[in-house]
C-alpha cells in the first residue's frame, strides 16, 4: 500500500508541475499581455515600459520559474484590476466556492442516489423511465439557461429566494440546484447501473433465500457495494463543479472564485487568472489522488494492478 | 416429417445480417426519433435563407420586442417575434442552428482526430507511448476546461474560429481514454495476431484491423463530444467570451435576452429550448448507437 501511495503521489506531483507550466505558457503565449494592459491608443514607449515593469521582456522559462518560486513562498503577485494581493483575494473568495461545490454535490447525490435505486429496483417501469427522462434533460439543458429559469420561478414569480448576492445561506439554494442538477445525471446512471448489477449478484440472492425483506436487502446489502464507484466519480465531479462554478456564479453574482475568475479574465487580470487556474488544477489533482488512495484502500486489487 | 428442402431458405438460415441490422436500427425508437430530429435541424439550418424572408442581422428599431404569435400581441409577420433591436427572431434562431451545428461538427473533428490518434497509439503500442499518452491526458483533465477556454478567448479575441480551435484543442481527453481502452481490448484478439503474422504493417493493422472494430465506441464518444462542444460554445458566448455579436449564436441570444427576460421570457426561452432539443437529439443518437452496436443490443 505504501509503495502504491508513493507512486501515485509522485505522479500527482509531476502532473501538478506540468499543469502549472502549461497554464502559465498558455495564458502568456495566447496574446500580448503588455499591449492589452496598456489599453487602446497606448504609445509604443508605454507598452515597452509595462513590458519591463512586469518582467514580460524576459525569456518565458525564466518568467515561469520566477512565478512558481514566488508562489511557493505564498507570493501570488498583485491583481492588476482589483489592485490588491492575489493571495488575499483568492483566500477571501475560496470559501464561497467551496460551499457552493459542496452543496451542489450534496444536492446531486440527494436526488441521484434515491432515484437511481428506485429505477434499479423497478427496471423498465414508469419510475425508471421518469428517472431516465430527468437525467437526459439534465444533460441537455444548458446550465445557465436552467439557472435563469430558476431565477424567474423562485425569485421573481414566487419571490421566496434572492436573485443574486452571497450574504446568507438563501443565496446558495438556487446556484446549488442549478449546478447540482448539471452534474447529477452521471451519478444517476452510475447508481442505477451499479444497483442493478449488485441486485443480480450471488450474495443478494443468498440474502433473498434467507428470507430477508426487499428494503433490507437493498439498503443493507446492496447499497454499500453500489456506492463504491460513486465515491470515485464524486472526486472527479467535484473538480468539474469547481470549474463549472464560473458560469453559475456569474449568473447569480455569487461572490466566489468562479465569479472572480470571470471578472479577472474579462479584465485581462493575468496574475489572478493564473492563480485561479493553477489552484483549481491543484485541487483536482489532490482530489483524484485522494480518490485513488481511498479506492486502493477499499479494493486491494487496485494496488497491485 | 417435413422435408428440409421444402422450407424457404430464409427460415433455415434466418434473416441476413443486413436485415437484422435494419431491424435493430428501425426497432430502436430513440434512434429513429433522434435521426429524424437531427435531419430536420440540419435541413432547417441549410435552408434558412429559403425558410425565412428576413435578414437575421437587419434591425428595425420601430419593431422592437414584438412577442411570438402565441401571445396576444403576437403577429404572423414575425412568428417568433423580434428581439430588442427589432431583428426577426425566427431568422436568428434558424441561422443560429448553423453556428451550433458547425461548432459541434468542427470541434468533434479536431478533438476526435487528436484523441483518436493518441488513444489508438497508446492502446496498440503500450509501454512508454501509453505512459506518455496517459500522463498527457491526466494533465489535460486537471486543467479547468471552461476557465482555460475563457482565458484564451479573452486574450486572443473572441470569434467563431477561435472558439472552435480552443475547444478542439482542449476536448480530446475522452476520445483518448475511450479509444485506448477499446484498442487494448481488440489488440489481443486473434485477427490482429493473424494480421501481424502475415506481416501487415503497423499502419495497416491500426487503420485496417483495429479502427473499424473500435468504430462504434468512437461514434458514441463523438456524439457526446459534439453535444458538449455545443453547450460549451453556448456557455462561452453567454459569458461574452465566445462567438461575438451580431452573430446569432443561441448562447449569445440568451445573454442578449437576459436583460428583458422578466417581461419578454420568449427571448431566452426560444434559443434555450432550441439548444436543449439539439443536444437532446445528439445524446439520443449516441445512446441509440451504443444500444444497437452493443452485443445482443437492439433494446427500444
Amino acid at each position: 500500500m505504501l509503495g502504491f501511495a508513493l507512486k501515485r503521489l509522485g505522479l500527482a506531483v509531476l502532473v501538478a508541475v506540468a499543469v502549472s507550466a502549461l497554464a502559465f505558457l498558455l495564458l502568456r503565449a495566447s496574446g500580448d499581455v503588455a499591449t492589452a494592459l496598456a489599453g487602446e491608443g497606448a504609445r509604443a514607449e508605454d507598452i515597452e515600459n509595462i513590458r519591463r515593469i512586469y518582467g514580460l521582456d524576459r525569456p518565458l522559462v525564466a518568467q515561469y520559474f520566477e512565478w512558481i518560486g514566488k508562489m511557493a513562498h505564498g507570493d501570488f503577485g498583485r491583481s492588476l484590476y482589483f489592485k490588491i494581493d492575489v493571495l488575499a483575494l483568492v483566500r477571501d473568495k475560496l470559501p464561497t466556492t467551496a460551499l457552493l461545490a459542496l452543496f451542489s454535490l450534496l444536492f446531486a447525490l440527494a436526488i441521484s442516489i434515491p432515484l437511481g435505486i428506485l429505477a434499479a429496483v423497478h427496471p423498465n417501469s414508469w419510475i425508471d423511465r421518469a428517472c431516465l427522462a430527468l437525467a437526459v434533460l439534465g444533460q441537455a439543458l444548458p446550465n445557465f439557461f436552467f439557472a435563469l429559469i430558476l431565477i424567474l420561478v423562485f425569485a421573481v414569480m414566487l419571490p421566496v429566494l434572492p436573485v443574486s448576492g452571497s450574504e446568507s445561506w438563501a443565496n446558495f439554494v438556487l446556484p446549488s440546484i442549478a449546478l447540482g442538477y448539471y452534474v447529477a445525471p452521471p451519478f444517476m446512471r452510475l447508481a442505477r447501473a451499479g444497483m442493478i448489477e449488485v441486485l443480480a449478484s450471488d450474495y443478494v440472492r443468498t440474502a433473498r433465500a434467507k428470507g430477508l425483506s426487499g428494503p433490507s436487502i437493498v439498503l443493507k446489502h446492496a447499497l454499500v457495494n453500489a456506492l463504491v464507484p460513486i465515491v470515485a466519480l464524486a472526486a472527479v465531479q467535484l473538480g468539474f463543479l469547481l470549474g463549472g462554478s464560473v458560469v453559475i456564479e456569474t449568473v447569480f453574482a455569487l461572490d466566489g472564485l468562479g465569479y472572480l475568475a470571470y471578472q479577472s479574465i474579462s479584465h485581462l487580470d493575468l496574475p489572478v487568472t493564473q492563480a485561479i487556474v493553477t489552484l483549481l488544477s491543484f485541487i483536482y489533482v489532490g482530489l483524484t489522488l485522494g480518490a485513488d488512495l481511498v479506492n486502493a484502500w477499499l479494493d486491494p486489487r487496485i494496488r497491485v494492478g | 416429417m417435413t422435408e428440409i428442402s421444402a422450407l424457404p431458405l430464409v427460415e433455415l438460415i434466418g434473416p441476413s445480417p443486413r436485415t437484422l441490422l435494419h431491424r435493430r436500427l428501425w426497432g430502436h425508437k430513440g434512434l429513429v426519433i433522434s435521426v429524424a430530429l437531427l435531419t430536420l435541424i440540419g435541413l432547417v439550418a441549410l435552408l434558412a435563407p429559403v425558410l425565412t424572408p428576413y435578414d437575421p442581422y437587419a434591425q428595425d428599431l420601430g419593431r422592437r420586442l414584438i412577442p411570438p404569435v402565441w401571445y396576444q400581441k403576437g403577429t404572423w409577420v414575425h412568428w417568433l417575434g423580434t428581439d430588442n433591436l427589432g431583428r426577426d427572431y425566427l431568422s436568428r434562431v434558424l441561422y443560429g442552428a448553423r453556428i451550433s451545428l458547425l461548432i459541434g461538427a468542427s470541434v468533434m473533428a479536431i478533438s476526435g482526430l487528436i484523441g483518436t490518434t493518441l488513444g489508438l497509439a497508446a492502446g496498440y503500442f503500450g509501454g512508454r507511448v501509453d505512459a506518455f499518452v496517459m500522463f498527457t491526458t491526466t494533465v489535460r483533465l486537471a486543467m479547468p476546461l471552461i476557465l482555460v477556454a475563457l482565458a484564451v478567448v479573452a486574450t486572443v479575441g473572441g470569434s467563431l474560429w477561435v472558439v472552435v480551435l480552443v475547444l478542439g484543442l482542449l476536448k480530446w481527453d475522452r476520445f483518448a481514454v475511450v479509444m485506448r481502452a477499446a484498442t487494448q481490448q481488440v489488440r489481443g484478439l486473434e485477427y490482429v495476431a493473424a494480421a501481424e503474422c502475415v506481416g501487415a504493417s503497423t499502419h495497416r493493422i491500426i487503420l485496417g484491423e483495429i479502427l473499424p472494430n473500435v468504430l462504434p465506441h468512437l461514434i458514441v464518444v463523438a456524439t457526446i463530444e459534439a453535444a458538449s462542444a455545443i453547450l460549451l460554445e453556448a456557455a462561452l458566448s453567454f459569458l461574452g467570451l465566445g462567438v461575438q455579436p451580431p452573430l446569432p449564436s443561441w448562447g449569445l441570444m440568451i445573454a442578449e435576452g437576459k436583460v428583458y427576460m422578466f417581461f419578454s421570457f420568449w427571448l431566452i426561452a426560444i434559443p434555450g429550448t432550441a439548444l436543449a432539443i439539439l443536444v437532446l437529439a445528439i445524446n439520443m443518437l449516441g445512446d441509440g448507437i451504443r444500444d444497437v452496436t452493443a452485443p445482443g443490443g437492439g433494446r427500444a
